[in-house]
């Protein structure tokens, strides 16, 4: 592979979340390295999918602290983690059902924008070269895809694994660093994960995107992750290399139970 | 046969990305642009122009407008009169204490009036959302009336806050019959809506769909919830701003607090839910049906049923129909005119072929 594993970019440390008396997360702390693909696993209310909220700001964790490129995280807001290049997909998908694949792409490109609305009135000159110029991007995301014979149709007709594509797509689009993908192939059938499997390695392969992958299917986590981390109850249980969680009895425990 | 794209291939994206890609749909609309602009003024007569064709291209800008807000960036308002009659009595104010005011930066500075109102009772939109939205702008409905009414400023001190409207001169030109309103009107609208439907199709447009659609989605990839829904109440007001100037200049020419009232805000939202919620076309379309539908039973009605029925039985019955055909509008059709009418085109690409 040409990309080669760099620099701790993201390091969450002794992360604590809760919602009234309901503790979310326990004192989590783990780190994610540059153009690596690192997974978050872990049995169903494990805390997955609030610690990927944590990453990109939508939830505020009461204790502990968050450093993104050696920037000690305050004030986090959802626009601030993406302006620095942080994107992310849903679990549940979350596009723009009213509008067409190529819209819901384009918006993920809103940051790289800079016509206002009254440019936008007259769509002439600055404005319509921007909507020109973006569109290739767009377009060049769509290749990637392997989209182009649905780019004009309207989102919430297509089917489910392809909106599942097109809002990697539209997380693509705004040229991340860093992707946070919820649970990309829940729900799809084999076919439909070896493609979904192909892009996220292509992804982080070609644009050395770093990728933090919360997923249920551990046939696919353990072949394509570089680093695992496993929560269970929001607490962390088990943190290292595939092969080392796999054989780690707390790991096992958790998902199979154990006999005491 | 007429109506079909295929041979059209569009080879940059300039072309693809044309505010109406289809030829026939660039014909179409130069056509109904032509015909509304200069067959109409030479062969409608008066009662046409003034009773209808005027309100409904004011009504049509107010509907945008509320479709810009409501359809677009999904926020409830029932405050469209009120914002309304902020830029008509902005208007006024301008025309009636600056001297030698150009009649149409009049109407822009009314609708930003309206506009800067618009964003001050946007703001709750921030906390809030859906019905608790628009009981919030009911509060901006009955707040501007009571204000316009109670400080007499704005009416420059006349009784229950009347104004009439002053005399509209542009360059020169006196704007005095219907013909030459109804132009004004025509230019101001057209240009508009134009203008709308290039905000809806770029960055601004597709943030406001992308906060309808999925807000949290939305702020996530660096969407700013707080900007673009103030961008959409600010528009929104401002377009109703001049649809309210135009009310109380092309239209009215007298005009009173009272009339911009609840009713005519609901007038408003139901113009768009019929016409379509998230069209501009359909704007149109509902404006044209809701002022269109009352002349038409008023014509229809007596014809039908003759003298056999009193007339106040027949105006009883108008309301009724009115109601029933508005029900049955939104069985049939939940989203409005405009997407009758794209089924319509849709129709019409594959016909004669039923696929």
């Amino acid at each position: 592979m040409a990309r080669e594993i760099g620099d701790v970019i993201l390091k969450m440390e002794g992360i604590s979340l809760s919602f009234g008396g309901v503790k979310a997360l326990t004192n989590i702390s783990f780190d994610v390295r540059e153009h690596e693909i690192r997974s978050i696993i872990g049995p169903n209310g494990a805390g997955k999918s609030s610690m990927l909220n944590v990453i990109n700001g939508v939830y505020h964790p009461q204790e502990g602290q968050v450093t993104f490129r050696g920037e000690i995280r305050r004030d986090m807001e959802p626009h601030k983690a993406a302006k620095q290049g942080i994107a992310r997909t849903f679990q549940n998908i979350a596009l723009f059902k009213g509008m067409s694949v190529i819209d819901n792409i384009m918006t993920g490109r809103n940051l790289k924008m800079k016509c206002n609305v009254f440019h936008h009135a007259l769509h002439w000159g600055k404005a319509r070269a921007e909507e020109i110029e973006h569109r290739k991007k767009v377009e060049e995301v769509i290749d990637f895809l392997e989209i182009q014979n649905i780019r004009k149709t309207p989102v919430g007709r297509l089917p489910y694994g392809l909106q599942k594509r097109v809002e990697l797509g539209r997380a693509l689009a705004a040229e991340p660093s860093m992707m946070l993908l919820d649970e990309p192939m829940a729900g799809m059938n084999v076919e439909e994960k070896q493609d979904m499997c192909r892009f996220i390695l292509d992804v982080n392969d070609q644009f050395g995107t770093t990728i933090v992958l919360i997923e249920h299917d551990m046939g696919v986590v353990m072949d394509i992750s570089d680093r695992v981390v496993v929560l269970d109850y929001g607490k962390k249980i088990g943190d290292g290399v595939p092969d080392e969680v796999k054989n780690n009895p707390d790991v096992i425990a958790a998902y199979l139970g154990t006999s005491h | 046969m007429l109506y079909r794209e295929a041979g059209q291939f569009k080879a940059s994206y300039e072309a693809d990305q044309q505010i109406f890609p289809i030829l026939q749909d660039r014909i179409g609309v130069l056509l109904l642009i032509g015909f509304f602009a200069l067959a109409v003024p030479l062969f409608a007569d008066q009662y046409w122009l003034k009773a209808i064709l005027i309100p409904v291209l004011i009504f049509s800008l107010a509907a945008i407008g509320l479709n810009i807000l409501t359809g677009y960036a999904g926020q409830l308002s029932l405050g469209s009169a009120a914002f309304m009659a902020v830029g008509a009595f902005g208007a006024y104010n301008f025309m009636l204490r600056i001297d030698g005011m150009p009649f149409l930066v009049a109407i822009l500075l009314g609708g930003l009036c309206a506009a800067l109102v618009g964003v001050m009772f946007g703001l709750p939109s921030l906390r809030i959302k859906g019905f608790y939205l628009a009981v919030a702008t009911l509060a901006a409905q009955f707040f501007i009336v009571w204000a316009l009414v109670k400080i007499e400023w704005f009416s420059n001190y006349s009784s229950s806050g009347v104004i009439t409207a002053q005399q509209i001169e542009i360059l020169g030109f006196a704007f005095e019959g219907p013909q030459s309103k109804y132009l004004l009107t025509l230019f101001v609208v057209v240009v508009m809506a134009l203008a709308a439907k290039n905000m809806v199709r770029s960055t601004t447009g597709r943030s406001w769909m992308a906060v309808r659609d999925m807000d949290v989605a939305a702020e996530v990839i660096g969407i700013r919830l707080m900007r673009t829904k103030l961008t959409a109440f600010a528009v929104s007001s401002f377009y109703c701003g001049v649809a309210g100037a135009l009310y109380a200049y092309t239209y009215i020419g007298t005009v009173e607090p009272e009339g911009f009232n609840l009713d005519l805000s609901f007038k408003i939202l139901f113009m768009i839910i019929i016409g379509g919620v998230g069209s501009i076309m359909g704007s149109f379309l509902g404006a044209a049906f809701i002022v269109l539908l009352p002349i038409a039973l008023d014509v229809f009605v007596p014809m039908l049923l003759g003298d056999l029925v009193s007339s106040s039985f027949v105006s009883n019955l108008q309301l009724i129909v009115f109601g029933g055909l508005i029900v049955f509008f939104l069985i049939v059709e939940p989203h409005g005119l405009a997407r009758l009418w794209q089924i319509g085109k849709e129709k019409l690409r594959l016909w004669p072929f039923p696929h």
